[in-house]
């Protein structure tokens, strides 16, 4: 055990800090709170020059334009991006998720087409799994894909896509044999959005804002080459995405949570409970305590799991645990920012009473969302029941 | 950066399992925890012939000179095995502020004659308040001498000397001193026995300023803390299995997800635990700035943890498991006793509060 930061850690962090200093846009807070519709080629901006200093997926191997960065440096990148508040990528699910996957089941002519523009954002992915009947059971999936003359044909309806609105291309996971069981006759289609027959609608969530969408299917012709891996193993290319998408994340929520936790406690010495700042009455300090704890859990917690992976060699069902863990104490954060911002906390943004611009009550009705988007609560106990202590499957 | 376990700790924490199951099966702990010190001096001479009686202590006082992470992964394992006597309060606490509070000298004068298994000791801290607070103490040493009552010391019995934590000083008193009196408590643990030791003008050497014992209680705090997870551990294989054998409506009870999700969380937490006790040992170890808030969240999250993983284990247990032949209520009483040893989560929290909200929170910087 050692976890004071190698040379080679070092290193690399302080050659991408130098990086960051001389290209890191300086007007990001202008335009943060903009909607991601106007803000969206400023993004694309930013992950352009990224490419270009050769930073935009420092995960992936070099030859396909990454770093081959171990994990601990995936968590020192994230960490100086964090430290300058640099903004997002644009291609985020391109970049973290069906990048690698393509890597892992593309074929050669497959991975030469498209990651190359997924790196530098020239093109948008976006995510097709979940449908109305299918969202925890997502072997259930409905959408149908028929084989007529080269082309797959697909018919059927997807929810909860993020940047649908903005996709030029889509993983999508389709149902080409029906007659086998749910997950075996599933098989995963690259599908450009540009398609005929292909429709985005915007999906409005509890909060008032549309990060999601529905997309409509009506007999759109996809080419036999797009299809990625083998006809009908598409449960295992989908699951490939899924592990990307519970692993790699929590590492960049940490900061963010680290970020809220000190903001918490900031106000709690301005904000006045029975005639004195928050910060000295006896039970929010418990609260604040506690939560300070978990987060500061949340990252050994992640930093195990590194060391776990690194010498495994594959990411595995740790993903379900960190993913239970932040999303379930986000909403434990969330609901003591309430307790102590009290009749504050309501207040959205546009309230000239609002605390921090309304980031607070924002941040309490999303994080409900927390413990269903990327695999329920249940979905993780499943998970960490079934695959890690080996309990008898309970569906 | 390496968060996991090297070589040479990894063969430690094995070859530790097999030791405390092969010489302290659960038989040995019903067996021992029904004498009056839970002592058993043919056990205790193996633990010193493998070196863990002085795991810690450097190689000039006799010991092996390994760190914390490796006292933690001893301690660990003690808990697994649901360990009696008295290792903990030896090495663990006596052994650990001794080592951290004396000079070279004085080490050189106490530790090797515990390294080599013929001594053991003990820390006399809580008084009739029960505050782990050093601040809140009461007993003064006058002419090197003490006079008063201290509570909940563990194996104080079997103690040849024990360190005393007065308002002035860590002192050192010998286990034949004059006016030293020592009556059992009865508490929940029957692992671990508890003592009332009373001080009436008991002649005693001043070790140390009281302020010197901080790092020593950190260090035993985190022990404790890793020993907590060894049980919890333990708590959650034994549930585990059972939920895979134990059926009911013609299945697997594992197999409802009332149960099974149960599972999931005990593990959750057993890891989180574990996660914070391993960070809080190499922080205490290597002095980092933030070494005495790591130690209480681990305290904070392994106090409140090993009281639920134990909530979780006798009720999936169902009957069986509130019968006094199941071993869970076993470590359900030393995970109480070890809750509140040095502090509960409540204690922690306000301690952590004064590190992270108040004055200038260096260790909010650093953690």
């Amino acid at each position: 055990m050692d976890l004071n930061l190698t040379a080679e850690e070092l290193a690399f962090r302080d050659e991408f800090r130098a990086w960051l200093e001389s290209h890191v846009p300086k007007d990001w807070s202008a335009w943060r709170e903009k909607p991601l519709e106007e803000s969206f080629s400023y993004l694309r901006a930013w992950q352009r020059k990224l490419y270009e200093g050769g930073w935009a997926a420092v995960s992936w191997p070099k030859e396909y334009g990454g770093r081959s960065a171990t994990l601990m440096q995936q968590a020192i990148f994230w960490e100086e991006m964090a430290r300058v508040e640099a903004p997002p990528m644009a291609n985020a699910l391109g970049l973290g998720l069906i990048g690698p996957t393509i890597i892992a089941h593309g074929t050669p002519e497959q991975k030469a087409r498209y990651i190359p523009k997924i790196l530098s954002a020239e093109e948008i992915w976006c995510q097709g799994f979940s449908e109305p009947n299918a969202g925890s059971d997502l072997a259930a999936l409905q959408t149908e894909a028929r084989l007529s003359d080269g082309h797959y044909v697909v018919n059927g309806q997807k929810v909860w896509t993020s940047y649908g609105w903005v996709g030029d291309w889509c993983e999508l996971v389709v149902r080409t044999d029906p007659a086998t069981a749910k997950h075996k006759g599933l098989t995963v289609l690259l599908v450009d959005m540009k398609s005929p027959g292909v429709e985005v609608r915007p999906l409005r969530q509890m909060t008032g804002e549309s990060e999601f969408n529905e997309i409509f299917f009506r007999d759109v012709r996809v080419p036999v080459e797009n299809v990625l891996g083998k006809v009908n193993d598409g449960w295992n290319v989908a699951v490939s995405t899924l592990m990307h998408e519970r692993g790699a994340y929590g590492a960049r929520l940490i900061l963010t949570f680290k970020r809220n936790i000190h903001r918490l406690i900031e106000l709690s010495r301005t904000v006045q409970r029975n005639g004195r700042p928050a910060a000295h009455d006896p039970v929010l300090r418990q609260k604040l305590a506690q939560c300070y704890a978990e987060v500061e859990i949340m990252r050994l917690n992640q930093l195990r799991a590194f060391s776990r992976i690194t010498s495994t060699g594959a990411p595995g069902p740790e993903g379900s645990i960190q993913k239970l863990f932040w999303s379930e104490l986000n909403q434990r954060l969330q609901q003591l920012a309430q307790e102590l911002l009290g009749p504050l906390g309501q207040l959205v943004a546009g309230d000239a009473h609002a605390a921090d611009r309304g980031i607070w009550s924002y941040g309490y009705l999303r994080s409900r969302g927390n413990t269903i988007e990327a695999g329920t609560s249940e979905v993780q106990r499943n998970i960490i029941g079934h695959f890690v202590l080996g309990l008898p499957r309970s569906y | 950066m390496e968060f996991g376990l090297n070589e040479s700790q990894e063969i430690l924490r094995d070859s530790a399992r097999q030791f405390f199951t092969g010489e302290c099966p659960m038989s040995e702990v019903r067996r021992l925890m029904e004498t009056d010190t839970a002592f058993d001096q043919r056990l205790w001479t193996k633990f010193a012939e493998q070196g863990y009686t002085g795991i810690t202590f450097p190689e000039e006082a006799g010991g092996v000179g390994l760190g914390c992470v490796e006292l933690i992964l001893l301690m660990e394992e003690a808990g697994r095995a649901l360990l009696p006597g008295p290792f903990f309060s030896t090495v663990a606490l006596a052994g650990s502020i001794a080592h951290t509070v004396g000079t070279a000298a004085q080490g050189k004068e106490y530790l090797p004659r515990i390294g080599r298994g013929e001594a053991r000791a003990t820390l006399a801290f809580l008084e009739s308040d029960a505050s782990w607070n050093p601040a809140a103490l009461q007993m003064v040493a006058k002419n090197d001498k003490l006079t008063g009552e201290k509570l909940f010391v563990t194996d104080a019995a079997i103690a040849d000397w024990m360190l005393v934590a007065a308002n002035n000083g860590v002192f050192l008193v010998q286990s034949n001193a004059a006016g030293l009196r020592i009556q059992p408590m009865l508490g929940m643990d029957l692992t671990r026995k508890i003592y009332a030791v009373q001080f009436d003008h008991t002649p005693a050497e001043k070790l140390a300023e009281l302020s010197a014992i901080s790092k020593g209680l950190d260090i035993a705090a985190v022990a404790l803390c890793a020993e907590m997870v060894g049980g919890m551990q333990r708590m959650l294989d034994l549930t585990v299995e059972y939920a895979k054998t134990r059926k009911q409506f013609g299945k697997p009870i594992g197999m409802f997800q009332a149960v099974q999700h149960q599972c999931a969380d005990m593990y959750l937490e057993t890891e989180s635990a574990r996660s914070a006790v391993y960070y809080a040992a190499w922080a205490v170890e290597h002095e980092s700035p933030d070494a005495a808030a790591a130690a209480s969240i681990a305290k904070i999250y392994t106090s409140d943890a090993a009281r639920t993983v134990g909530n979780r284990a006798i009720q999936i247990h169902g009957g069986m498991g509130f019968t006094w032949e199941n071993d869970i209520h076993l470590y359900y009483r030393r995970a109480k006793s070890s809750e509140t040893m040095f502090g509960d989560a409540t204690f922690h929290r306000e301690r952590l509060a004064t590190h992270v909200i108040d004055a200038g929170s260096t260790a909010a910087q650093h953690a």
